[in-house]
């Protein structure tokens, strides 16, 4: 096999706070082929966009990479001084964040916006960066872009300010994008907008994606591959028609069976009991111990990541839910 | 619930004809101004725009709509939260205007909403014993001696330990906050909720307990709802009943099952074929084209046809009215033969 585009490896990101060490992204692998796009599922706290950001080097004090190797084309970006991850962030690897008024400057317009982000990692004049900048939206399907290039962020709906997040996060043709819930605040249909784009783009331009995001129906629509993450463990991996249709860990069949339009109409949902864990202290051994249904007291060890070679399908379970894999 | 037989009587909440205007009048300058010809208008949205709407009693209506469609607006009205700018409210068929203060204030206790943050919607500076034990006490439905025992009692009820009452809302997560509010709307022993996006800022996984919590309450009270909510999972799991709004008109309504079977309005077909499920076919998203109008500047006529793919010229001209296209159902377009 060649090598991944990127490749993440027992990636550990604490926090070090006054009340204790907070491991919000606890011993993380997983690789990230060419044009492939990969689906980061998990509930608020389960360390999600706290990967996204481990990868990108925006890990802030009092948070710390403790340990783990995040390799993109198999160069070890821990390695890199700041200054090469600053040339490395925008260029080769961008990332859309969920709010785009907190992402785009207020005060200042697109344009310069945009020619600024090619023109920090290019050597090209004002005038082929606005070009290039004019491509970047007409790319994104914003209409009338020359007009738009003079507008300030607060001009644009909310839709359309993704766009032009993702549009600058397209500049500088990336390998990899990754969008941490660019979609969450926006309308339905602005959200099938944004999904169908971002289709299109990665189809086009050949770029991977991990998108992060809690919705298991926009990832059932859009990624190759699911991770899905609890209290900062991926506890289950796999393709995406595998993990939706056969969960193996109790926590993925949970959180489908949560999702309404499944079951009868007015009838009750299945829940899951209990309540997301705090990853501050956490107790020993697989985290969804005390929520699960199938635990017993080989669960208060924490279980290793179980690889079956197929498909790069894992999980992280004494007891996952096929018949006949209990080792 | 839905196996008794439909009473002949009065829904028991009826909004009619019910319009909201919210007008931004012009400031000094603008008033000077006009005085030497500017010619500045007033800012008039139309949040909600002549809508009927009749909830019977133990009935689930879902209300879905993308923002600015006026829904939460409509809820407030149904609550009495905000005065209508026209039309009128009906409790069993006996119109709500013009009660005496004692009776308007009882009456109101029959209605109670449920708002959508659950941080931002609880007093962070009281404790949850008065946040839920504040209102029966103050309307005499229990004496104050006995609050601590009421709101244990209403704790109880919600799924929460009563140990944790005397804690203020940050100790809380946010499905316990979620708990706190339907704690505190029920605690006047209301009849009628409005439950405005109540689930929505929800995990997975904890919107599946609030929502259980709701059915389980419907049929331990024999309450009756209006769901607000844009996500149409939900909806379609709680709702008897679905209507449908666009730009503060409704564009379609009719029985859950049936809506979801066979829409008939361009906007709901769209907004259905954009319904996420959690079925792994990799689709191909097809969005509907354009962005949701400025509600300050509604499209003339039908207020959908910029993004329909469907539209006619005689759509920009009038706006369809909404008529009865099958039994119980409703739609607002003239596609549909009725128009013709």
């Amino acid at each position: 096999m060649s090598v991944p585009l990127l490749a993440v490896d027992g990636l550990c990101t604490h926090f070090f706070t006054k009340a204790g060490v907070v491991k919000a992204v606890d011993g993380v692998s997983f690789t990230v082929a060419r044009g492939e796009v990969l689906g980061l599922v998990g509930e608020s706290g389960s360390g999600k966009s706290m990967t996204g950001y481990s990868i990108m080097g925006l890990v802030d004090p009092p948070g710390r990479i403790v340990s783990g190797v995040v390799e993109l084309n198999g160069r070890d970006l821990s390695a890199l001084s700041a200054e090469d991850m600053r040339q490395l962030r925008g260029n080769r690897i961008a990332m859309i964040f969920q709010d785009p008024m907190m992402t785009l400057n207020p005060v200042l317009r697109i344009d310069v916006q945009m020619v600024e982000t090619i023109r920090a990692h290019q050597r090209v004049g004002r005038a082929a960066a606005l070009e290039r900048s004019r491509a970047a939206l007409v790319q994104v399907g914003i209409p009338s872009p020359d007009e738009r290039l003079q507008a300030y962020p607060h001009q644009f709906s909310g839709g359309m300010r993704q766009r032009v997040a993702i549009a600058i996060a397209l500049l500088n043709n990336p390998d990899l994008i990754i969008a941490d819930e660019p979609t969450t605040a926006l309308d339905v249909t602005i959200q099938g907008q944004i999904l169908f784009e971002m289709q299109k783009l990665t189809r086009e331009t050949g770029a991977a994606m991990i998108w992060i995001t809690h919705d298991l129906s926009v990832v059932a629509g859009l990624a190759d591959r699911v991770c899905v993450m609890y209290a900062g463990r991926i506890v289950e991996e796999g393709t995406t028609f595998d993990v939706l249709t056969h969960p193996w860990h109790p926590y993925t069949q949970g959180l489908l069976d949560s999702v309404p339009a499944r079951g009868a109409r007015g009838t009750r949902l299945s829940q899951i009991p209990g309540m997301t864990p705090s990853v501050q202290d956490l107790p020993p051994g697989c985290a969804f111990r005390e929520r699960c249904g199938y635990a017993t007291d080989e669960c208060t060890v924490n279980p290793a990541m179980r690889d079956r070679g197929v498909d790069g399908r894992g999980v992280r379970c004494f007891h996952p839910l096929r018949a006949g894999t209990a080792a | 619930m839905s196996e008794t037989a439909p009473a002949p009587r009065a829904p028991l909440v009826e909004l009619r004809g019910i319009s909201k205007r919210f007008v931004k009048g012009l400031d000094t300058a603008a008033r000077i101004g006009n005085l030497f010809g500017a010619g500045v208008a007033e800012e008039v949205v139309h949040a909600v725009d002549r809508v009927d709407l009749a909830v019977s009693a133990g009935e689930v209506v879902g209300l879905v709509g993308e923002s600015g469609c006026g829904k939460s607006t409509l809820g407030r009205l149904a609550v009495g939260l905000l005065a209508p700018t026209e039309g009128g409210r009906y409790w069993n068929g006996a119109p709500l205007a013009g009660l005496a203060p004692a009776a308007a204030r009882l009456q109101q206790l029959k209605m109670q909403m449920i708002f959508q943050d659950p941080y931002a919607s609880l007093n962070p500076r009281m404790r949850v014993e008065d946040i839920v034990g504040e209102a029966p006490v103050v309307h005499g439905i229990v004496p104050r001696a006995q609050q601590h025992e009421y709101v244990r009692e209403q704790l109880n009820r919600v799924g929460l330990d009563p140990a944790l009452m005397r804690r203020f809302p940050h100790q809380f997560s946010g499905g316990q906050r979620a708990r706190i509010g339907i704690a505190r709307a029920l605690a006047v022993r209301p009849e009628f909720l409005v439950c405005d996006e109540s689930v929505a800022a929800l995990d997975v996984s904890i919107q599946a307990q609030v929502l259980n919590l709701f059915i389980d309450l419907r049929e331990a009270l024999n309450l009756t709802y209006l769901f607000i909510s844009h996500d149409l999972g939900v909806v379609r799991h709680v709702s008897d009943r679905v209507v449908i709004m666009y730009l503060g008109r409704v564009v379609e309504s009719g029985p859950t099952d049936d809506i979801f079977a066979a829409p008939r309005h361009p906007y709901t077909r769209a907004l259905l074929a954009e319904a996420g499920t959690v079925e792994p076919i990799k689709r191909t998203f097809i969005p509907i084209s354009g962005e949701i109008p400025s509600p300050l500047d509604p499209p003339p006529g039908c207020h959908f046809h910029p993004r329909c793919g469907q539209a006619m010229p005689r759509c920009r001209e009038s706006a369809p009215a909404l008529t009865e296209i099958a039994p119980g159902r409703l739609s607002a377009c003239f596609l549909d033969g009725a128009h013709a």
